[in-house]
């Protein structure tokens, strides 16, 4: 990693705490989605947040360098088909399209409320991977218009 | 139940193709046209079977008003056979039409999330989702208009978003205002709820929904996006857009709204008529300046949704049949008439009307269908469009609307006059083409041939028999206005 990438040292050094801290944050949201307010969209935003933070930081190369963006985008389209699949389930097991067919367990419990807690891990990876990789193709389009890289 | 299969082999047809696909388009291709397919299939079964009767689907095992609810009656199964049936077509037309643009399978993809939003904006009973569906349809739609990459592209997408953006506000609102009042989002509680409400909440509510579903599907003074969005997409999805789109998000949310919700009030119909008749009269006097065949054919679009207007503004029972029979027959005839303009683009490589010439010769499968098309649109025997424009006009004599009868018949004369110097310029001119850059593909012929062939065989619907089994239905489902109520709630 060369020092011009990306942002000052100052910068690098705070986000190498602190990203660790906001993904824990977002982890937080989604586990605890059914129980209070937040889930799968408001935790994966953050995902994509802390994501995003290193890009800045680091720099759109660190990111090329360390990342499979085709495996991100993968990992998007089948959370999405993934979540349909647990949608059919629902038909086939407990009468309806998404129909809540695990036990609901304890009120207030953390594993509790049947699927919910599972669909919102799904739609989490679905907006964080789809948020970040639409940052990242901005940045990349910037390149195509005849930018220069630095 | 074959309902919520409607959304859910597009939408898993879309995720699958983003994730198997690699360079190449053909796993995206066989997995579209599978998933296209088995829709038609299933929008015919539920056509040919569901009569008069409405079938309910309730997500995730709740009930109503607590749940989400899919609405099956013979409007919805109607409308599905159109979507299904030009996404078919067009997806045909693609195959080879696609493979001048970088990364087609991105196309498909897109797509099949333009069918999903379609088919669960018509097979939605409850506004929000009806909202979101439309929602998920025109985010696909901006993409495609602007999948050449080209700037004049992008300037249209983007003008499309802007306005669109503009339009789902005001539907957005109207939602609002609906759910403050009845306290549900069901369509079917929302109109039994109105009933009790303030007269003036629905006045408020449809004036907005008015201006929101009419810039969707482009009546008069809410047509500024789509000449642009429709003349830049790609062929296909032009003809998507035009024959369908603007039929799915606009009219057919128009009928549910204003005839099922609202119960048709009396100044709303006098608004369609007007609305109706300045879309019919002005689009064609703008399509007879165009030289551009696709922006003609784009204006030749929202002339053809006033003539829709005009029948369901009449609102008898005879109007109703000619707007419902118009539907699928501009659907037919201006997909058909997008596919002629997208192979002559490929094969010329121009749009420019000016720049054409004799076709006869060398594209004769292009000329011939697009003559039958023109005669269709023209609204000449024995082809679709005349019957559906004679049984407009009819009524509005009938219902004792002369000025309108008269208003529809020159708007009819003036689309003849306008295809008329299509055909002379862009399919018989004098130029002799020699040099095509392109040859035309058997999946964009075939796809042409068979909507050709259903230009006339969609006359025969007129036939009392066969107009009892399948146009009938769906004008019963419009005119029983609020009888939607006990259909669904079964109450």
């Amino acid at each position: 990693m060369k020092q011009r990438d990306g942002m000052t040292l100052i910068v690098k050094t705070v986000t190498r705490i602190s990203v660790w801290l906001i993904l824990l944050y977002g982890i937080y949201i989604i586990l605890h989605g059914h129980l209070s307010p937040g889930g799968g969209f408001a935790g994966g935003v953050i995902i994509a947040l802390a994501l995003l933070n290193v890009m800045l930081a680091y720099g759109r190369q660190f990111i090329d360098r360390w990342v499979n963006i085709g495996f991100l985008h993968d990992l998007e389209s089948s959370s999405a088909a993934l979540f349909l699949a647990m949608g059919i389930l629902g038909m086939a097991v407990g009468g309806g399209f998404l129909a809540n067919f695990i036990s609901q367990g304890k009120l207030f419990s953390l594993l509790s409320a049947g699927t919910i807690p599972l669909l919102n891990i799904i739609i989490s990876i679905k907006v964080s991977m789809g948020l970040f990789v639409v940052v990242w193709t901005l940045s990349v389009f910037h390149l195509d218009k005849g930018g220069k890289e630095e | 139940m074959i309902l919520p299969f409607i959304i859910i082999i597009p939408l898993l047809a879309a995720f699958l193709i983003t994730l198997i696909s690699g360079e190449k388009d053909n796993w995206a291709i066989v997995l579209s046209i599978l998933a296209v397919l088995s829709l038609l299939i299933l929008a015919l079964f539920s056509f040919f079977t569901t009569g008069d009767e409405t079938f309910i689907y309730e997500m995730s095992g709740w009930k109503i008003p607590l749940t989400i609810c899919l609405v099956q009656d013979a409007l919805s199964s109607f409308m599905l056979v159109i979507v299904n049936l030009i996404a078919l077509t067009s997806l045909m037309f693609s195959i080879s039409y696609i493979r001048q643009y970088s990364s087609p399978w991105m196309y498909y993809a897109l797509f099949m999330l333009l069918i999903t939003g379609m088919n669960g904006v018509i097979a939605t009973g409850d506004i929000f989702n009806l909202f979101v569906f439309m929602e998920i349809a025109l985010f696909a739609a901006y993409a495609l208009v602007a999948f050449g990459s080209k700037a004049e592209e992008y300037e249209a997408a983007f003008k499309y978003a802007v306005m669109g953006s503009i339009s789902s506000t005001l539907i957005l609102l109207g939602v609002g205002i609906l759910y403050a009042s009845t306290s549900t989002l069901t369509m079917a509680n929302i109109a039994a709820e109105l009933q009790t409400v303030n007269s003036q909440v629905t006045y408020w509510v449809a004036a907005i929904f008015l201006a929101g579903f009419g810039l969707k599907s482009a009546i008069m003074p809410f047509h500024a996006w789509l000449p642009d969005a429709h003349s830049s997409a790609p062929a296909p999805i032009s003809s998507m857009l035009s024959g369908v789109l603007i039929k799915a998000l606009g009219v057919y949310a128009i009928i549910r709204i204003f005839y099922n919700i609202f119960g048709a009030p009396a100044v709303f119909l006098t608004l369609f008529m007007v609305l109706g008749s300045i879309s019919i009269i002005v689009a064609s006097y703008l399509a007879l300046g165009q030289w551009d065949l696709k922006r003609l054919l784009a204006y030749s679009s929202i002339s053809q949704i006033g003539f829709i207007l005009l029948g369901l503004g009449i609102g008898t029972k005879l109007a109703i049949l000619g707007a419902v029979f118009h539907i699928l027959n501009h659907a037919i005839f201006k997909s058909l008439l997008f596919y002629n303009a997208g192979a002559v683009e490929l094969a010329l490589g121009t749009r420019d009307l000016r720049k054409m010439g004799n076709l006869k010769g060398a594209m004769p499968v292009t000329t011939g269908t697009s003559m039958i098309a023109t005669l269709s649109v023209a609204g000449l025997p024995p082809f679709n469009g005349f019957f559906s424009k004679l049984i407009i006009i009819i009524a509005a004599v009938q219902a004792n609307h002369i000025v309108y009868a008269i208003i529809a018949v020159i708007g009819s004369l003036l689309t003849l006059a306008y295809f008329i110097k299509a055909q002379r310029y862009g399919f018989h001119g004098e130029t002799e083409i020699t040099e095509f850059r392109q040859t035309i593909s058997l999946g964009m012929k075939s796809a042409m041939i068979i909507l050709a062939v259903l230009c006339i065989v969609t006359s025969l619907l007129i036939i009392p028999g066969i107009r009892e089994l399948t146009l009938d239905p769906v004008v019963t489902v419009i005119m029983n206005k609020t009888g939607y109520i006990q259909a669904v709630l079964g109450r």
